[in-house]
C-alpha cells in the first residue's frame, strides 16, 4: 500500500523541465544492526529548496551526511553534477545544526574557515569573507567571538562560512532549530530570498511542517526506518504570492494539514 | 581574609607562620630550625654564592630540557592517542602504569643506564612530567565536539589541518591543565634527580649543607625553591584561565 502510494507520489512530482542537481540513487544505511535508510531514492532539482521532513529517527541527518560525503552508504550512490560522490568535495557546503563555529576564533576566521582550508590566500579569503559577513547582517562583529554572539548571530555565522565557499548545493541539517522563533521567521523569508537570488541547490533537514511548507519547493516526506521517501510534494501556487502571504494562502494550509495526516501515526 | 572588618591581601596568613617560626627558633629548640630572620639574611648571601647561582643554572638547565622534551613529545602523543583508536590501546595501559608508578625508584636504573649526569637528570624530570600531560592531551580530544570535526572534514580540510587547527585548540584547556601538573611534577622530578644523584645542581648543594650542619643555609634554599615552584604554578594557572573562557563553550 505504502508502494503504490508512493509511485502515486512520484508520479505527481517529476515534470520533466527540472534538472537535477543531486541524484540519491537507492541508497541503503545500516549501523551495525541498526537499518537507518533502505534503498532511498530521491533528485534534488536545480536551483531549488528540497526539504526533508520526517519523524525524529527516520535518517535525515544520514541521508544528508551522504550526500556530504561525510557518511558512505552501505549501498547505493549520490552524485553530484553527474560526478558520484566519494567524500566532501568543493561543490557541496553544510550548515550544521549546532553551528561547529571554532570557539578560540574571531567571526572573520570562522567565515574564512572554508576557504582557508581549501587553500585561498589570508586577504583574498578575508575580503570574500567580509562581503558574507555583510551579506547576513553581522557586519562589524568581524572580531567578536562566537561566545559574545546570540544563537541566531552564530548560526548566521554559520551560513556565512557555507555561503563564502561558493558551493552549488547547501545542505542544511535543522539550522533554524536551536534559535528562537522570531529570528528563526526572519530566518525563513532570508532563506527565500536567497533561494530566489543564488542559483543554488538548498537541501534542507527539519521538523517543523509548516517550515518546510513554507520554504520548499519540494517537501520529501520520509518514514520511520528503515527509511525511504513515502510522497513528494510540490507546492506550486503560493510561492509567487510573497512573503506576507504565504501563511493564510489555503493550498499553504492544506499542504500543511495533510502532511500532518500522514505523520501523525507515527508519532508517539 | 578579614580581620577585624580590614580585608587583608592574600595570603597574609603567613605572617603568622612566619612570626610562629622566628619564636621556635628564638627558643632555641633544636639547632634544626634557626629562626627566620637568620633564614632571611642567611639567602641573601647565599643567592649571591657562586655556588647558588651554579646550582641554580644547572636546574633550570635540566628542568626546562625535561620539561620541554614533556611538552614536545606529550602533546603529539596524547592528541594521537585521542584520534586513533588503535594506538589508543597500544599505549594507554603504560601511560597509566607510569602515572601512577612511583618513579623515585627508576631513578638508581636512570643512574646506570644514562650514566651520573645531567642526561639521567633531565629523563626523570622528563619521566615525571610527561604522563599527565599525554593523559589530559588525550582528554582533551576526546571530548571534541564532533561536529567540528565534521565541519573541518566537510570543508576538506588535510588530516595535517585537522590536527593543528582543530584538534590542538579543542584540547588546549585540558592541555594546559596537563602541561601544569606536568610541570609541578617535573619541579619534583628534577629536585629529586638531584637529591638522589647528588653532585650536579642542589643535590650536591644539599649534600654540602647537612654534612656540614648548615641549617640557615639548608632552610634558605629550601624556601627559594618553594618559592620558584609555587611562582611557576601560579603562573600557568594564569596562563590556563585565559583560554578557558572557551573550554564551557565548545
Ligand atoms: N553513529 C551511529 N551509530 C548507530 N546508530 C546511529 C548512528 N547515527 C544514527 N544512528 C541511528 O540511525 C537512525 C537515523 O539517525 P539520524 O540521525 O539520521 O535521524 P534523524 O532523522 O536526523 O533524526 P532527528 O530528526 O532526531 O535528527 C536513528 O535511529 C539513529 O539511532
Ligand atoms: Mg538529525
Amino acid at each position: 500500500m505504502v508502494m503504490s502510494q508512493t509511485k502515486a507520489a512520484f508520479g505527481q512530482a517529476e515534470p520533466a523541465d527540472y534538472e537535477s542537481a543531486v541524484s540519491a540513487r537507492n541508497i541503503s544505511k545500516n549501523y551495525g544492526a541498526v537499518e537507518a535508510l533502505r534503498d532511498l531514492s530521491l533528485e534534488f532539482p536545480r536551483g531549488q529548496l528540497t526539504s526533508l521532513l520526517g519523524p525524529s529517527g527516520c535518517g535525515k541527518t544520514t541521508l544528508l551526511k551522504i550526500i556530504a560525503g561525510l557518511l558512505q552508504p552501505s549501498a547505493g550512490e549520490v552524485e553530484v553534477n553527474g560526478h558520484t560522490v566519494t567524500g566532501p568535495g568543493p561543490d557541496r557546503a553544510f550548515v550544521f545544526q549546532d553551528f561547529a563555529l571554532l570557539p578560540w576564533a574571531t567571526v572573520m576566521r570562522n567565515v574564512a574557515f572554508g576557504l582557508e582550508m581549501r587553500g585561498v590566500a589570508k586577504s583574498e579569503r578575508e575580503g570574500i569573507a567580509a562581503k558574507y559577513i555583510a551579506e547576513v547582517g553581522l557586519s562589524g562583529f568581524e572580531h567578536s567571538y562566537p561566545h559574545e554572539l546570540s544563537g541566531g548571530m552564530r548560526q548566521r555565522v554559520g551560513l556565512a562560512r557555507a555561503l563564502s565557499v561558493d558551493a552549488q548545493v547547501l545542505l542544511m541539517d535543522e539550522p533554524f532549530s536551536a534559535v528562537d522563533e522570531q529570528t528563526r521567521r526572519k530566518f525563513q523569508e532570508d532563506l527565500l530570498a536567497l533561494v530566489q537570488h543564488e542559483n543554488k541547490t538548498f537541501i534542507f533537514v527539519t521538523h517543523s511542517i509548516e517550515e518546510a511548507v513554507y520554504v520548499s519547493d519540494q517537501i520529501a516526506i520520509l518514514l520511520p526506518r528503515p527509511s525511504r521517501v513515502s510522497e513528494i510534494i510540490r507546492p506550486s501556487s503560493f510561492r509567487s504570492k510573497g512573503v506576507d502571504n504565504i501563511r493564510r494562502d489555503p493550498e499553504y494550509l492544506d499542504i500543511v494539514d495533510q502532511i500532518w495526516a500522514s505523520l501523525r501515526s507515527y508519532v508517539e | 581574609m578579614i580581620v577585624f572588618g580590614y580585608r587583608l591581601p592574600g595570603m597574609s596568613s603567613l605572617i603568622v607562620w612566619g612570626l610562629l617560626w622566628e619564636l621556635v627558633g628564638r627558643l632555641k629548640l633544636t639547632f634544626f630550625v634557626p629562626p627566620l630572620s637568620e633564614v632571611v639574611a642567611t639567602l641573601y648571601t647565599v643567592i649571591g654564592t657562586a655556588a647558588f647561582q651554579k646550582a641554580l643554572a644547572e636546574t633550570a638547565y635540566a628542568f626546562l630540557a625535561g620539561v620541554g622534551f614533556a611538552i614536545i613529545i606529550g602533546i603529539p602523543v596524547g592528541i594521537l592517542m585521542g584520534k586513533n583508536r588503535l594506538l589508543d590501546e597500544l599505549l594507554l595501559p603504560w601511560v597509566n602504569v607510569f602515572l601512577s608508578a612511583p618513579l623515585t625508584a627508576l631513578v638508581p636504573v636512570l643512574m646506570v643506564l644514562f650514566g651520573f649526569g645531567m642526561k639521567a637528570i633531565i629523563i626523570t624530570t622528563t619521566l615525571f612530567g610527561i604522563w599527565i600531560i599525554i593523559l589530559n592531551s588525550r582528554a582533551g580530544v576526546k571530548q571534541i565536539n564532533r561536529s567540528l570535526v565534521e565541519m573541518a572534514h566537510s570543508f576538506g580540510a588535510s588530516p595535517v589541518d585537522a590536527f593543528f587547527k582543530i584538534y590542538f585548540w579543542a584540547a588546549l584547556p585540558e592541555i594546559l591543565g596537563g602541561v601544569r601538573i606536568g610541570i609541578i611534577r617535573a619541579v619534583k622530578g628534577v629536585i629529586i634527580g638531584q637529591l638522589l644523584i647528588s653532585i650536579v645542581g642542589f643535590g650536591a648543594l644539599f649534600e654540602l649543607y647537612s654534612a656540614n650542619f648548615l641549617m640557615g643555609h639548608f632552610w634558605a634554599v629550601l624556601i627559594v625553591l618553594f618559592a620558584l615552584a609555587f611562582t611557576i604554578s601560579e603562573f600557568l594557572a594564569y596562563l590556563e584561565r585565559r583560554v578557558s573562557y572557551y573550554a564551557a563553550k565548545r
